[in-house]
């Protein structure tokens, strides 16, 4: 962990001016091609093995934008993991296999996420609970109703729709070309409409904000509706790629905190008010290189889980560890 | 509270023991239903048992308290009590000579959990909530791989006998679970430590305003550290009553820590720290259990518990904050 810990750092450093998306995407490049090295998979720095590795983003990649944004406005998301599998398991159950009920199916999963995030971002915005207390609420709340209901797999999604997750466009996989118009879209509002400007200010300075007279209140709903809306995409896309959803697929999954993870490691402030959406996407890029390097070297599942543990404290310590004050 | 108002000092001492109050009075309402349903459980000897196995949680509640109270959060509650019933299955091996050395193991083990999480905090800056995240996946991964997911060993009568032993004609109670004698010392230390001492006061003042303490000379950092290490020890304390009562198995401790986390609030514990008490959380998680005890005399199932926690922590943090708002 320290041997990531020091490019970085020494990086920032001597090229000030290398933004931080650049200097993360160099390090995942690394690792990924040191470990193909390292154990004599060389096939892997290879289209096919690239294809691959870009697919595994694609689920990270879609909560961590809409992560982004929660984060950006000062704000967290606790519940996306909870509401993938919500959002999974309603797409197969509702679908069974019917292609006539993809859109009926997709329609309902939207509703809920957006229903979904109003009510996280009322709890946080208009109530003023704490972010990491309502949103963890909230995902306990889904999981537990949904745990509650579906015991088994109920269902499978319509064969059309599980065909999405597998096509390719132009060469390039559909969900990955899904990832890429999803961030563009992202960057987008966040950096070119006056919508994206206002989540910077109210992230940055809530009470300037509220003086300058923005409605901070309304903008932190918004973020966390478009934090809930990524997350039924992602959640939609895994249901799509495992043919059925399973109640436990977002927890397993750890995507709660890893998009949380992906995205300060992008650069972006958790307290709110700095980063973007290239930092993220370079985030995910080098979870899925590390991810990848782990079962190139043939890493046991639960050690896995150890290293991740260790890399999310050490990847979040890098940007932390300049703060002057004191955090709880 | 509006005749109060011209005495701040009194007043906050009013709304702490109003908290305290509204967790007993749940306590007393849930356990009134249970007697409803089961008259039974008024008995003497059902009440010990009752006791007995809410004490793991009300030991939890306790350690978590002082996280809390120095402003952050310890996830890695869970993951500790899982790795304490792995570990000591592995390391005992059924031989009942062993289970001294062992138990001294686990709280090295635990102490090594808590001071890593308290470090990772005070010296890496890490977000208490992140930090613990990734000692949570860590601890646990670490306790998966090291029994291979399929845990090995016994657990010999001396060491269980902690958890389930309960003597016989005691004079005044009658019968006398060990666990409950277990969890009376905790809770007296516990309160000692918190409300008797200075170093209570300081942990309080941490909680409250950390640049304000650090400038009125308290040990911010040692004194953060200690809390972490105090709920870590009391997880080990916890994990060793569980192994008792419901043996080995990998999901000893899964989601716990949100629960002790929900028992502090109920208890009027402010979340990011500054106020709380010790019979606060243990009424909290007295009232947490009768909860569960409830659900099951109604026969619900065990997944709508996780539901039923997440709207009690949004009506407990919402309350708090709607309280606060009309005093200021």
């Amino acid at each position: 962990m320290s041997v990531n810990a020091t490019p970085v750092a020494m990086t920032r450093r001597g090229f000030r001016d290398v933004p931080v998306p650049v200097v993360v995407i160099a390090l995942a490049a690394l690792i990924y091609v040191t470990a193909a090295i390292v154990t004599g998979q060389a096939n892997q720095i290879s289209a096919a093995g690239l294809t691959g590795l870009l697919q595994r983003t694609v689920a990270l990649g879609l909560v961590g934008l809409g992560q982004t944004f929660a984060i950006l406005v000062g704000s967290i998301d606790l519940s996306v993991a909870a509401l993938i599998s919500t959002v999974a398991v309603l797409a197969s159950y509702l679908m069974q296999g019917d292609p006539s009920m993809i859109v009926p199916a997709i329609a309902a999963c939207v509703a809920l996420s957006l229903g979904v995030g109003a009510i996280n971002g009322v709890l946080v915005a208009y109530w003023g609970i704490n972010p990491l207390i309502a949103t963890l609420s909230t995902g306990l709340i889904l999981q537990g109703l949904l745990s509650a209901s579906f015991t088994f797999l109920s269902g499978s999604v319509a064969p059309s729709f599980q065909a999405l997750a597998y096509q390719n466009l132009l060469g390039v996989p559909l969900p990955v070309l899904l990832l890429a118009v999803f961030a563009l879209a992202a960057w987008f509002v966040l950096a070119k409409t006056r919508f994206g400007a206002h989540l910077y200010a109210a992230g940055g300075n809530p009470d300037g904000a509220k003086l300058a007279g923005l409605r901070v209140q309304r903008l932190v709903l918004g973020a966390h509706v478009i934090a809930s809306f990524a997350a039924c995409v992602a959640g939609l896309y895994l249901a799509a790629r495992l043919q059925s959803g399973t109640p436990w697929i977002g927890r397993d999954g750890i995507y709660d905190l890893e998009s949380i993870a992906i995205v300060v490691i992008g650069g972006t402030l958790l307290s709110g008010g700095k980063g973007g959406v290239l930092g993220t996407i370079a985030g995910v890029l080098l979870f899925a290189s590390l991810d990848a390097s782990f079962n190139m070297f043939g890493v046991d599942a639960f050690l896995k889980q150890v290293l991740r543990g260790a890399i999310v404290i050490a990847a979040v310590s890098v940007y932390a560890v300049r703060n002057r004050g004191h955090v709880a | 509270m509006t005749v109060l108002l011209n005495a701040v000092r009194p007043t906050r001492r009013r709304t702490a023991w109003l908290s305290v109050n509204l967790a007993l009075v749940i306590f007393v309402v849930l356990y009134g239903v249970i007697a409803i349903l089961q008259p039974n459980y008024l008995d003497a000897a059902l009440f010990m048992n009752f006791l007995r196995r809410a004490a793991p949680l009300i030991i939890l509640a306790c350690g978590q308290l002082f996280v809390i109270l120095s402003g952050g959060f310890d996830l890695s509650m869970g993951a500790v009590v899982t790795l304490v019933v792995l570990a000591a299955s592995m390391l005992i091996g059924g031989d009942p000579d062993m289970t001294w050395t062992v138990i001294a193991i686990l709280y090295a083990m635990g102490l090594a959990v808590g001071l890593a999480n308290g470090l990772i905090v005070s010296f890496l800056k890490v977000p208490s909530i992140i930090a613990t995240l990734g000692t949570m996946l860590l601890v646990n991964g670490l306790a998966l791989a090291w029994s291979g997911g399929a845990p090995r060993g016994d657990l010999p009568d001396n060491f269980r006998n902690l958890g389930r032993l309960v003597l016989k004609d005691v004079p005044l109670v009658g019968s006398l679970p060990i666990a409950v004698v277990i969890l009376v010392v905790v809770t007296l230390l516990a309160w000692w430590g918190l409300h008797a001492t200075a170093y209570g006061k300081r942990l309080l003042a941490v909680g409250d305003n950390p640049r304000a303490a650090e400038l009125a000379g308290v040990p911010v950092k040692p004194t953060r550290i200690s809390a972490f290490v105090v709920s870590a020890l009391s997880a080990v304390t916890a994990g060793i009553l569980i192994g008792g009562f419901s043996g080995v198995s990998v999901n000893a401790g899964r989601g716990l820590e949100l629960q002790a986390i929900a028992a502090c609030v109920i208890g009027g514990a402010q979340l990011l720290g500054g106020r709380g008490t010790i019979v606060g959380a243990l009424f909290g998680a007295l009232s947490l259990f009768a909860l569960f005890t409830l659900l099951n005399l109604l026969g619900l199932p065990q997944a709508l518990r996780d539901s039923l926690q997440g709207l009690i922590l949004i009506a407990a943090v919402g309350v708090t904050v709607l309280r606060y708002r009309r005093s200021t």
